[in-house]
C-alpha cells in the first residue's frame, strides 16, 4: 500500500460504514489494537548527522530495512538512537522517500554510491519518481557500458579451450587478435585490390601492334592476366571455404551478405570455366564479367565506413524512392509538354515522349548537355521552367540524406534508450508486481489470520474443538508479525469481501477457475462451498430467493465446483473458504446435504456453526475425504 | 443565421488568417489558463474550534490534520486526488466510483472541495457517532439525489461502485448480476412497505432490529 496515504487508513475504514447496511454477511471483527502506542519520534543517527522522524513514518514501509525489525540491529542503547554508519547525504533522499513516498535521485550523486545506499536500505530502485528516473536511467546506462567497453578489452582474452573452428571464426570477426589473422586479414586486402585493379587495367589499351588497332592489355597479355585472375579467385574461393567451415550457424552465414558478395565474385571465374569456347554464350559470358566488380564491395569487410554508408543508404531506401517517383512524375508532365510544344518546329529531336525524357532529366538535373534544345517559342519557356523547378528538385535529396544519416546516428542512440525504455517495461511490470505484492499479501494474511479471526468470532457462546496438528501449525503461523498498518488494511478488505461475498484472489487462480469453469462440470456439490452463494441472506430470504432464481443458484455451484476440484489437484495451495453461516446440525450428514434440500435447514435456530474447511494438498481429493482429513477444523456446536 | 451573416463571418474570419499568415502570428498560444490552476489554500478553523464542534480530542485531531496535509499540501482535496487516494488502498480494484460517492457525502456544502474542516466533520460522525447518526450518514450516502428516498437505481449505483473495488479476480467470479441480485435482497429488507423505495425511517428501522448491521456499527470505533 502506497505509503503516503497510510495517514488516511482511518478515513478509509470510517467510510466503510456505507457498506455495513448492505452487507448481509456479518463483518469481521476489527484487529487488536492491544499494543498501540502513542507515536514516537525516532532518531537516526547517520554518521553523526541526527535524524528525527515518526516511528510510524518508517512503518510505512515494511520491507526496507528501517520500516522492518531490521533497524533493531542498529540499536543503540546507550544514547537510545539508530546508528547508521553510512552516507547522510544520499540518507537525505532515503529519508524523504519514507516521508513524501517518493523517491528522488539528486544529480550530483554517484550513480555507484546511490545504488549502494539504495541496497543497503533495501529500496528497489524501480520507485524512483517519474522526475529523477529519466536521469538515473541514463547515468546507469553510462556506467553500464563503461563497464562493457572495460570488459570488452578483456572478452579478446583467448579463452582456454576453445574449439579450433571457434578460433577461426574469431580470428575472421576480429583480425586484430592473433598475428595470423592480422596476416591474413592484409593478404585478403591485398589480393582484392590486386584484382580490382586488374579487371581495371585489363581494358586499358595498352601498346599497339603496328598492323592493328589498339588492343587493350587484357588480350594483349592474356595469360597473365588469366594467371592474375586465377590466383585472386583461388585465395577467395578458399578464403570462402574457411569462413563457410568456421561459421557457428553455416545457414546464417550463407545468407548474409557478405557471402552473397563473396560468391557472386568468384562465381564468373567458374562459369567462365566451365563454358569456355561457346561462341552462343560468350555474350553473356562478357556480361558476367561485369559481376567481378562487385570485388570491390569486399572490401566493406575491411572498412567500417563502407558499411555505415550501405547501412545509410539501405535505411534511406524508402525515402529516396518516393523523391524518385515524385521525379518521375515530374519528368514526365515536363516532357510531355516538351513534346507537344515542341510538335510543330521542323526537325525537332523531340521525336516522342520517351525521347523527351532524356531532354528533361537532362535540363532538371541542371547538366544541359545540349544535344536536344527547343526551338519554338513556347518550348523554351517551357524549358526554362523545367529547368527552374530541376533546380528546387535537385535540392531536395540532399536534405533527405543528411537528415536521414543524422537520423541513423540518432537511431543508434534511441536504441539504447529503447533498451531502456523496455526496461521502463519491465520497472513498470516491478512496480505492478510490487502492488499485487499488497494484495498478494492480504490473501496471504488472510490464510494466517482467518484461523485467528474464527477463534476471535467464536467467543459467544461456542466451543471449539480443534485438532491438535493443525493448531499448532497455525499458531505458529499467527505468530508472524504484521504490522498494525497492514492488519487494519487487510480487515478493511476482509470487510469488502464480506459485503460483496466474493473473495479477492490473485490473478492466476483467478484465470485458471475461469479456463476450469469452461471446461468441468463436476455434478456433485461441495456442501459447504455451495451453500456459499446461497448464504447471502438469513435463512429465511434465502429459501424465498431460491424459489424465485433456482436456475442462477444451480449455475454457481457449477462455476465453483471445478474450482475445488482444482484445488485439491494443486500442488501447495491452500484456499480457505470464508467462514459462512450454517444451520444448526454437526452431523456428516447434514453438513452432505445438496442445496436443493431446503428443508433441512433450520431457519429458526440462531445457532450458528462455522467450518473452515482447508484444503491441503494432494492426498484430499473429495470435499467429503476434507471432513475427516486432520486439517479440518471444524467448530461445532454443543 | 442568415446566409448573408455567415458568409460574412467566413470572409471575415479568412481574412484574418491571411493577415496572420503575412505576419507570422498565426500560431500564436492562446492567452495562458494558467490561473485556472490557481492555487486554492485553505486554512482550517482553530484546533479549539474543531475541539468544540468534533468528537475528538486535540491529539487525534493533530494526528488527522498532518495526515491530510500530508497528501494535500493545499488544504483542500478535490475529486481527483481523493479518488487517487481512495484507489490506493483497494489495488485490485477500481474504487473510483465508490469513491465519487463517498466524496458527494464529506462535501456537504457541495462546493466541489473537501477541506479539513468536511473531512473532520464526517469522521466525527462516522467513528464517534451515535448508530442514529451513523445510519443516517448511511443513507445519505446512498441517497444520491439527496431527495430523502432510496431508489432501486440509486441502490444499484452504489452496488456495483462497491463489487467494482473488488476487481476482476475474486472468487467465485463476478457475473453481470450479482449486484442486481444483491440489490433484490437488500430491498426486500428493507423495503417495509414495498413501494418501490427505502425511506430513512425505515431504514434505520430495519438496521436496527438486523444485529449483524448493528455489531458492525461498532466496528470502527477505536479507529483513531
Amino acid at each position: 500500500m502506497a505509503a503516503g496515504v497510510a495517514a488516511w487508513l482511518p478515513f478509509a475504514r470510517a467510510a466503510a460504514i456505507g457498506w455495513m447496511p448492505v452487507a448481509n454477511l456479518p463483518m469481521p471483527v476489527a484487529p487488536a489494537e492491544k499494543n498501540r502506542r502513542q507515536d514516537e519520534l525516532i532518531i537516526l543517527n547517520v554518521s553523526g548527522r541526527r535524524f528525527e522522524t515518526w516511528k510510524n513514518t518508517l512503518d510505512r514501509y515494511p520491507d526496507t530495512l528501517l520500516g522492518s525489525s531490521e533497524k533493531e540491529f542498529f540499536y543503540n542503547e546507550e544514547t537510545k538512537e539508530y546508528f547508521f554508519d553510512r552516507d547522510p547525504d544520499v540518507f537525505r533522499s532515503v529519508l524523504n522517500f519514507y516521508r513524501t513516498g517518493k523517491l528522488h535521485y539528486p544529480r550530483y550523486e554517484c550513480i555507484c554510491s546511490y545504488d549502494e545506499e539504495l541496497a543497503f536500505f533495501g529500496i528497489i530502485s524501480e520507485i524512483i519518481g517519474d522526475c529523477c528516473y529519466e536521469e538515473y536511467k541514463d547515468r546507469k546506462r553510462e556506467n553500464a557500458e563503461r563497464l562493457m567497453d572495460d570488459q570488452e578489452d578483456k572478452k579478446d582474452a583467448k579463452l582456454p579451450n576453445m574449439t579450433f573452428r571457434e578460433t577461426m571464426w574469431r580470428a575472421f570477426e576480429n583480425p586484430h587478435t592473433s598475428t595470423m589473422a592480422l596476416v591474413f586479414y592484409y593478404v585478403t586486402g591485398f589480393f582484392i585490390a590486386i584484382s580490382v585493379i586488374t579487371n581495371v587495367v585489363e581494358t586499358v589499351p595498352c601498346g599497339t601492334v603496328p598492323n592493328q588497332k589498339e588492343v587493350p592489355c587484357g588480350e594483349r597479355y592474356t595469360v597473365a592476366f588469366f594467371c592474375m585472375d586465377t590466383a585472386c579467385v583461388m585465395i577467395f574461393t578458399v578464403e570462402y571455404l574457411m569462413r563457410l567451415f568456421a561459421a557457428p550457424s553455416r545457414y546464417r552465414f550463407m545468407r548474409s551478405v557478405m557471402s552473397i558478395i563473396d560468391v557472386v565474385a568468384i562465381l564468373p571465374y567458374y562459369i567462365g570455366l566451365v563454358m569456355t569456347d561457346n561462341e552462343d554464350v560468350s555474350g553473356a559470358f562478357v556480361t558476367l564479367r561485369v559481376f567481378r566488380v562487385f570485388r570491390i564491395f569486399k572490401f566493406s569487410r575491411h572498412s567500417q565506413g563502407l558499411r555505415i554508408l550501405g547501412y545509410t543508404l539501405k535505411s534511406c531506401a524508402s525515402e529516396l524512392g518516393f523523391l524518385l517517383f515524385s521525379l518521375t512524375m515530374a519528368i514526365i508532365i515536363f516532357a510531355t509538354v516538351m513534346f507537344y510544344a515542341e510538335k510543330g518546329s521542323s526537325s525537332s529531336k523531340f521525336t516522342s515522349i520517351p525521347a523527351s525524357f532524356w531532354y528533361t532529366i537532362v535540363t532538371m538535373t541542371t547538366l544541359g548537355y545540349g544535344d536536344m534544345v527547343p526551338k519554338t517559342i513556347a518550348g523554351k519557356i517551357f524549358g526554362s521552367i523545367c529547368s527552374l523547378s530541376g533546380v528546387l528538385v535537385i535540392a531536395l535529396p540532399v536534405p533527405v540524406i543528411v537528415s536521414n544519416f543524422s537520423r541513423i546516428y540518432h537511431q543508434n542512440q534511441r536504441q539504447d534508450k529503447r533498451r531502456a525504455q523496455k526496461v521502463q517495461k519491465a520497472r513498470l511490470a516491478r512496480i505492478r508486481i510490487a502492488k499485487t505484492g499488497t494484495s498478494n499479501a492480504f490473501l496471504h494474511s488472510k490464510r494466517n489470520g482467518l484461523f485467528n479471526e474464527a477463534l476471535e468470532f467464536t467467543q459467544l457462546p461456542y466451543k471449539m474443538n480443534l485438532s491438535e496438528q493443525s493448531s499448532t501449525e497455525e499458531e505458529q503461523l499467527l505468530t508472524k508479525s504484521t504490522s498494525l498498518l497492514e492488519s487494519q488494511h487487510h480487515h478493511l478488505l476482509h470487510c469488502l469481501e464480506k459485503t460483496t461475498n466474493h473473495e479477492f484472489v490473485d490473478e492466476q487462480y483467478y484465470q485458471q477457475s475461469y479456463l476450469e469453469a469452461g471446461l468441468q462440470n463436476y455434478p456433485s456439490r461441495s456442501p459447504s462451498l455451495s451453500s456459499q452463494d446461497g448464504m447471502t441472506g438469513t435463512c429465511c430470504s434465502r429459501r424465498s430467493k431460491k424459489h424465485h432464481t433456482p436456475l442462477q443458484n444451480t449455475s454457481a455451484p457449477a462455476l465453483m465446483q471445478p474450482l475445488t476440484h482444482k484445488h485439491t489437484h494443486q500442488q501447495g495451495l491452500q484456499e480457505l473458504s470464508t467462514i459462512h453461516i450454517r444451520p444448526l446440525s454437526t452431523s456428516r450428514s447434514s453438513l452432505n446435504m445438496r442445496v436443493d434440500e431446503p428443508a433441512s435447514l433450520n431457519c429458526q435456530s440462531n445457532q450458528i456453526t462455522t467450518a473452515i474447511i482447508s484444503i491441503p494438498t494432494p492426498p484430499v481429493t473429495t470435499p467429503d475425504g476434507d471432513l475427516t482429513h486432520q486439517n479440518v477444523v471444524k467448530v461445532s456446536t454443543l | 443565421m442568415s446566409c448573408r451573416k455567415r458568409c460574412k463571418r467566413e470572409i471575415f474570419k479568412f481574412a484574418q488568417y491571411l493577415y496572420r499568415l503575412v505576419t507570422g502570428t498565426l500560431n500564436t498560444d492562446s492567452v495562458e489558463d494558467e490561473l485556472e490552476l490557481s492555487t486554492v489554500r485553505h486554512r482550517p478553523e482553530g484546533l479549539e474550534q474543531l475541539e468544540a464542534q468534533t468528537r475528538f480530542s486535540r491529539k487525534e485531531l493533530q494526528i488527522l490534520y498532518r495526515g491530510f496535509k500530508n497528501e494535500c499540501p493545499s488544504g483542500v482535496v478535490n475529486e481527483d486526488t481523493f479518488k487517487d487516494i481512495y484507489a490506493q488502498f483497494f489495488p485490485q480494484g477500481d474504487a473510483s466510483t465508490y469513491a465519487h460517492f463517498l466524496f458527494n457525502a464529506f462535501d456537504t456544502d457541495h462546493n466541489g472541495s473537501v477541506s479539513f474542516e468536511d473531512f473532520v466533520m464526517g469522521l466525527s460522525i462516522l467513528l464517534r457517532g451515535s448508530i442514529q447518526e451513523k445510519l443516517n450518514w448511511a443513507f445519505n450516502l446512498y441517497d444520491i439525489n439527496k431527495d430523502g428516498y432510496i431508489t432501486k437505481e440509486e441502490m444499484l449505483d452504489i452496488m456495483k461502485a462497491i463489487y467494482d473495488m473488488m476487481g476482476k479476480c475474486t472468487y467465485p467470479a463476478l457475473r453481470e448480476e450479482t449486484p442486481r441480485q444483491h440489490v433484490e435482497i437488500f430491498f426486500q429488507k428493507m423495503d417495509k412497505n414495498k413501494d418501490g423505495v427505502v425511506t430513512i425511517d425505515e431504514f434505520i428501522d430495519c438496521c436496527q432490529n438486523d444485529e449483524n448491521i448493528m455489531r458492525s456499527m461498532h466496528l470502527f470505533e477505536n479507529v483513531l
